[in-house]
């Protein structure tokens, strides 16, 4: 914790102006939504450079911090101080840390590529200066987040991405069902959000403040309840934001945004939040045991569920986004290992980050050359017309199965094995999660690229354009090339924020944990093989095998919340409402009508009306004069 | 002596102000009064607020002056400070024309029979009361004196002076005439009742003591005969007298009547301005002679607290007329003010949130409802109804915030703040007062305060959505055929004025400790 004391005024100058990294999207989305109709055509433009102007920031911080000292890599900016009260006070300041500044990276990073993609993807779009504004504004949201040295920032950019989230999701509001995800995706996310609020009002009566370092340093001195209570309340928030079971349902349901939408903010960014905080909070799950378990189960059930869902359904990016579910999944358990799985949680967030965006914007060119199709049953033997898109595809596959050299490879079997030394149950669960994730990535690959074209007469899929393969392109190569570069330096680079331990991580290791990693993936990937190699009917017929249908129907886990939660919700808002319509109202109607009439009453006669009023004037004197009188003889 | 009069020149200039607006009203030929007695007052106020910001910057040093009948201490500045800036708002809430179609807000002519021939020879001619200026320079002039005074004459008579050109201001309105007058009736005579309370306890507390002064007062209550029972029953009529003046329930009656008939910048000078000499003049004379017995009047003023912020939060919530919300939230407001007062702490320990005392909160309290109200009422002074008058019918309102978003934004604001929602100065003020009771041990006052805000946010939060609700015809059941109300243009000063009401309330919000420091300053009591 020694590193959090340096003062900004020793660190170099480049972090003072650290907040323009939030301020220049702030801008620009504030620009965009204030201007109105004259910017629509600068608006990609200005998009792309709110956030490609804070990536160039933050590569220079990058590189500043890695000609740092290790012990002076991690500042704190102080912005400016809200109020001090007895015990505490509230203050606002960035934290660039170890940890921080790979967010920024991949956010601002992955953002740039979307967001040039977007130029081309939403180049049609009469809503393009919302979309940017909008993509802006989340990017905005998303640096305070990862930036907030305080609980409390921290909560103001997790409000601001669940918004930007909510906005984005409901882009096309002339679609009900896109106005009913973004309703449903906000709703979800506020049961988490009380989580997170839960803590933090926790926190300032514990420890007078919300800062990390602060309520790091008093967390040993807090007893044995208080880290249980933080722990949990801090997970509940997690589970929503990175749709975790039982909190998952809504991030299906939010793939009706536009797909850049799905890919930086469903995939790459919004959705690790959850699993940045359980990180960031390493010191209170230190210190409840039970939260961390209940975590590793959590992320090891939703694992299991996510991949179930994402075999079956036929929908290219709710496969995907059930996908997301699964892998965060991962993140989860490597979270809740504690200091052995951190690293790697962080690591295999930074390869997911990439090679879902990756796999989001090629399916995002495959609808886009469809004309907005994105049933896979009416796709196959696409490789053949969009050769780019495939190839940029085949990356991104190979790195979330874990194939051997690609970043999903390193990250993932490090999770693995971390899981085998903690419990046998917990690596078997994610080994058998890693041959699902091989089943359901080849199914999709093979159904959409491969057998034959299903697609109707008169679409005529096409390549898209350059603008759009680019960042494509980017993005695979990163799939395959990230984990090599990050494998051998994260663990040390990361160890002074947040503590994990570090360990060997050579580039090539037999041991038995990756052998049977690597056994359940050519598992996997050979029964997809087996399963969908043969061309699929044009429209085949609904299937009878109950695993089938209840993968589909998303395992009535929607239902069950339905009965468990909604209904019984609606049955005690509408009692709240009878109860207040016909007695709360009922009874302020009464005083109010009582007085409107009394008012009424008294106008008509006006001598009686300041009689009246001195009356209640000397009732008043009588009564406190008697009270004071008789005060004294009490 | 000269330094007396350095101290008393905020007083001095005002009422000067006051007396050469007389002549000007005697010798200006009647087109250039208005502007005239425009400047005139303006500069005065202007004038008069530098010389106390300079005496409050200068020394540390406070002094009582005049023979001992006044005090210039910390809390008398930060109160003339705070005073005279929103009289300068409520001068320009006054000189607007251009809202009323050219013409002030004042009636034509006074002496005339509402609806008479007569009236409508005055209007016809575009006469003016200029006079109105000069009535509020010397209400002004009364409400410096009255929480400054350091014995019970001077006070009783800054509280006549301060009270009798209300009186007649009240009663002034250009339209709506007999809705005015019957207001400013209301007002005096129930005024001159509790002036007769407040002389009353006065002499009972001299029958006791021997003194007016307060001081002395102070000094022989220590030897006054447990059995004397004389001098709680002084207390308790003094009291009830500046209670009145702050409009706490129950002696709150005037207030909705009197702020809904007078014209709209009268209620904001009187909501504002008044409200904040008898705060000034509750703490000195609570704490200074009489805070010997603040163990007798701590829970009743408490007590007295929580009724009249439930009398203000429920009758808000059922209002329909803009102005009597206004002048309810008030009366809620001045119950949150009491409760500060009521914790009896004078002195400073810090400048952290609760550690200041009564006076402090007190100050910054008056501050942010003082921006919060007196913006509202500029906003309401532009909506008017087909013919031309005032609309404060709060139907009327409806989708106001979508035809004019600024003023929309700006009464969302005002109204937040007045709520007591984050990052306005209404919050914080809120939490000093929350954060003062609950650190002195009445956690059930905190606990009840905090209640009673979340009621009394109930009523601002209709205003709010009423703003951005589409439409703005009448509420069915009345008359369909009214034509859509209309806003009219609002001159410069009076712009500005709602903007300057706007940054503060945010910036008090977000840098409350920016006002924390001269709380802190202006916080100590001189006996």
């Amino acid at each position: 914790m020694l590193s959090l004391d340096i003062i900004a005024m020793q660190a170099p100058v480049i972090f003072q102006v650290s907040w323009l990294l939030i301020a220049v999207p702030l801008l620009v989305a504030a620009v965009l939504l204030l201007v109105g109709d004259h910017a629509n055509g600068v608006a990609p433009l200005l998009g792309v450079a709110g956030v490609a102007i804070p990536l160039g920031l933050a590569v220079t911080l990058l590189v500043t911090m890695l000609n740092l000292g290790e012990q002076s890599r991690a500042v704190t900016v102080s912005l400016y101080e809200w109020m001090s009260f007895v015990g505490g006070g509230v203050s606002f300041a960035l934290l660039i840390d170890q940890l921080s500044i790979l967010f920024v990276l991949l956010i601002t990073g992955v953002g740039t590529l979307i967001f040039i993609y977007s130029c081309g993807y939403m180049a049609d779009d009469p809503g393009r200066r919302r979309f940017f504004a909008l993509m802006n504004l989340f990017i905005a949201a998303m640096l305070v987040l990862v930036l907030a040295d305080s609980y409390l920032l921290l909560f103001v950019g997790w409000e601001g991405v669940g918004l930007a989230s909510y906005l984005l999701i409901g882009f096309w509001q002339h679609k009900v069902s896109a106005s009913l995800a973004a309703k449903k995706a906000f709703m979800v996310n506020k049961v988490g959000d009380l989580g997170l609020f839960a803590a933090i009002a926790l926190m300032f009566t514990q420890f007078g403040s919300s800062d990390f370092h602060a309520v790091n340093a008093r967390m040993d001195s807090s007893g044995s309840v208080v880290p249980v209570i933080m722990g949990f309340t801090l997970l509940l928030a997690a589970l929503a934001k990175s749709a975790q079971v039982p909190l998952h349902t809504w991030l299906l349901d939010a793939m009706e945004g536009p797909t850049p939408v799905s890919a930086l903010i469903h995939a790459a960014t919004m959705v690790t939040a959850g699993i940045y905080l359980i990180v960031r909070s390493h010191a209170i799950f230190a210190l409840a045991p039970s939260a961390s378990l209940t975590v590793t189960i959590v992320g090891a059930v939703t694992i299991f569920v996510g991949a179930w869902i994402g075999a079956t359904k036929d929908d290219i990016k709710k496969v995907l986004a059930a996908s997301t579910m699964s892998q965060l999944g991962y993140l989860m358990v490597a979270a809740g290992l504690g200091p052995v799985g951190a690293a790697f949680a962080i690591f295999h967030l930074l390869a997911h980050g990439v090679f879902k965006a990756n796999l989001f914007l090629g399916a995002g060119s495959v609808m886009h050359a469809t004309g907005g199709e994105t049933d896979m049953r009416v796709f196959g033997r696409l490789r053949r017309v969009l050769p780019w898109t495939c190839l940029a595809f085949f990356c991104g596959y190979l790195a979330i199965i874990g194939f051997p050299l690609t970043s999903g490879f390193y990250s993932k079997d490090h999770i693995i094995a971390a899981a085998f030394e903690q419990s046998m149950v917990t690596g078997v669960a994610l080994a058998v999660g890693a041959a699902l994730t091989a089943l359901y990535m080849t199914r999709l690959w093979l159904l959409t690229f491969f057998g034959a074209s299903r697609w109707d007469e008169d679409v005529k899929p096409h390549e898209s354009s350059s603008i759009m393969v680019f960042p494509l392109v980017i993005l695979g190569l990163a799939s395959l090339g990230g984990g090599v570069a990050l494998n051998a330096w994260i663990q040390g680079w990361l160890q002074p924020a947040i503590g994990n331990d570090v360990i060997a991580a050579p580039l090539i290791e037999l041991t038995w944990q990756s052998e049977v990693a690597f056994g359940a993936v050519t598992l996997g990937v050979l029964t997809g093989w087996l399963l969908y190699r043969r061309p699929l009917a044009v429209q085949p017929s609904a299937t009878t095998n109950p695993l089938v249908r209840a993968g589909a129907n998303e395992l009535g886990l929607n239902q069950a919340i339905d009965a468990l939660i909604v209904r019984p919700g609606w049955a005690l808002t509408s009692a709240v409402g009878a109860v207040e319509t016909h007695v709360i109202e009922a009874g302020i109607d009464g005083i109010g009508s009582c007085a409107t009439r009394a008012s009424q009453q008294l106008h008509r006669m006006q001598g009686g009306n300041v009689r009246s009023y001195a009356g209640v004037v000397v009732i008043g004197t009588v009564i406190v004069v008697a009270a004071l009188v008789i005060g004294i003889w009490l | 002596m000269s330094q007396d009069l350095l101290y008393l020149a905020p007083i001095i200039s005002v009422f000067a102000g006051a007396l050469l607006g007389l002549l000007v009203e005697a010798l200006a030929p009647r087109v250039y009064r208005f502007e005239a007695q425009t400047c005139l007052s303006g500069a005065t106020l202007v004038v008069a607020l530098i010389f106390a910001i300079r005496t409050f910057l200068s020394s540390n040093s406070r002094k009582t002056a005049v023979l001992g009948s006044v005090t210039v201490d910390g809390p008398t500045l930060g109160i003339w400070m705070l005073l005279l800036g929103f009289a300068i708002g409520a001068v320009v809430l006054m000189a607007e024309r251009r809202a009323h179609g050219q013409t002030s807000a004042f009636t034509a002519q006074a002496a005339t029979t509402p609806g008479s021939p007569d009236e409508r020879a005055f209007l016809a001619a575009r006469n003016e009361h200029t006079e109105v200026f000069v009535l509020l320079m010397f209400a002004v002039g009364g409400m410096l004196v009255f929480p400054a005074a350091c014995d019970f004459l001077t006070a009783f008579v800054s509280l006549e002076v301060l009270s009798l050109p209300l009186y007649l201001l009240a009663g002034l309105a250009r339209r709506n005439r007999a809705i005015s007058q019957e207001a400013a009736l209301k007002y005096f005579l129930l005024g001159a009742l509790s002036s007769a309370i407040f002389i009353y306890g006065v002499a009972l507390i001299y029958g006791s003591t021997g003194s007016f002064d307060y001081a002395q007062i102070a000094d022989s209550l220590g030897q006054l005969k447990t059995s004397d029972k004389t001098i709680y029953a002084g207390l308790g009529l003094v009291i009830v007298g500046l209670l009145f003046k702050m409009g706490v329930a129950p002696f709150h009656v005037w207030v909705p009547d009197v702020y809904a008939g007078s014209p709209t910048a009268v209620s904001a000078f009187m909501a504002v301005c008044t409200k904040l000499a008898a705060v000034g003049a509750t703490i000195r004379i609570l704490f200074v002679p009489l805070g010997g017995l603040r163990w007798s009047w701590m829970l009743p003023l408490a007590c007295i607290a929580v009724l009249s912020m439930l009398v203000g939060a429920i009758f808000g919530l059922t209002q329909r007329n803009l102005k009597r919300l206004l002048g309810y939230s008030s009366i809620a407001h001045a119950g949150f003010i009491l409760m500060a007062i009521a914790m009896a702490t004078t002195g400073v320990v810090g400048t952290q949130v609760g550690e200041f005392g009564s006076v402090g909160v007190s100050l910054f309290y008056m501050l942010a409802y003082g921006l919060a109200t007196l913006g509202a009422f500029a906003i309401t002074l532009l909506v008017r109804s087909s013919g031309g008058t005032e609309a404060s019918e709060i139907y009327v309102w409806t989708g106001f915030g979508r035809r004019n978003p600024w003023y929309g934004i700006a009464m969302v604001v005002f109204m937040l703040s007045l709520a007591g929602m984050p990052l306005t100065a209404g919050f914080i003020a809120k939490l000093y007062v929350f954060a003062l009771a609950w650190f002195n041990g009445y956690a059930w006052l905190a606990i009840a305060g905090l209640t009673l805000s979340l009621l009394t946010a109930a009523m601002y939060l209709k205003v709010i959505r009423l703003l951005f609700l589409s439409g703005g015809a009448a509420p069915s059941g009345s008359d369909n055929d009214q034509p859509t109300p209309t806003t009219s243009q609002a001159s410069k000063p009076l712009n500005a004025l709602i903007a300057l009401c706007v940054m503060g309330t945010v910036f008090f919000g977000l840098l409350p400790s920016q006002f924390g420091n001269i709380a802190a300053a202006a916080s100590v009591l001189l006996r």
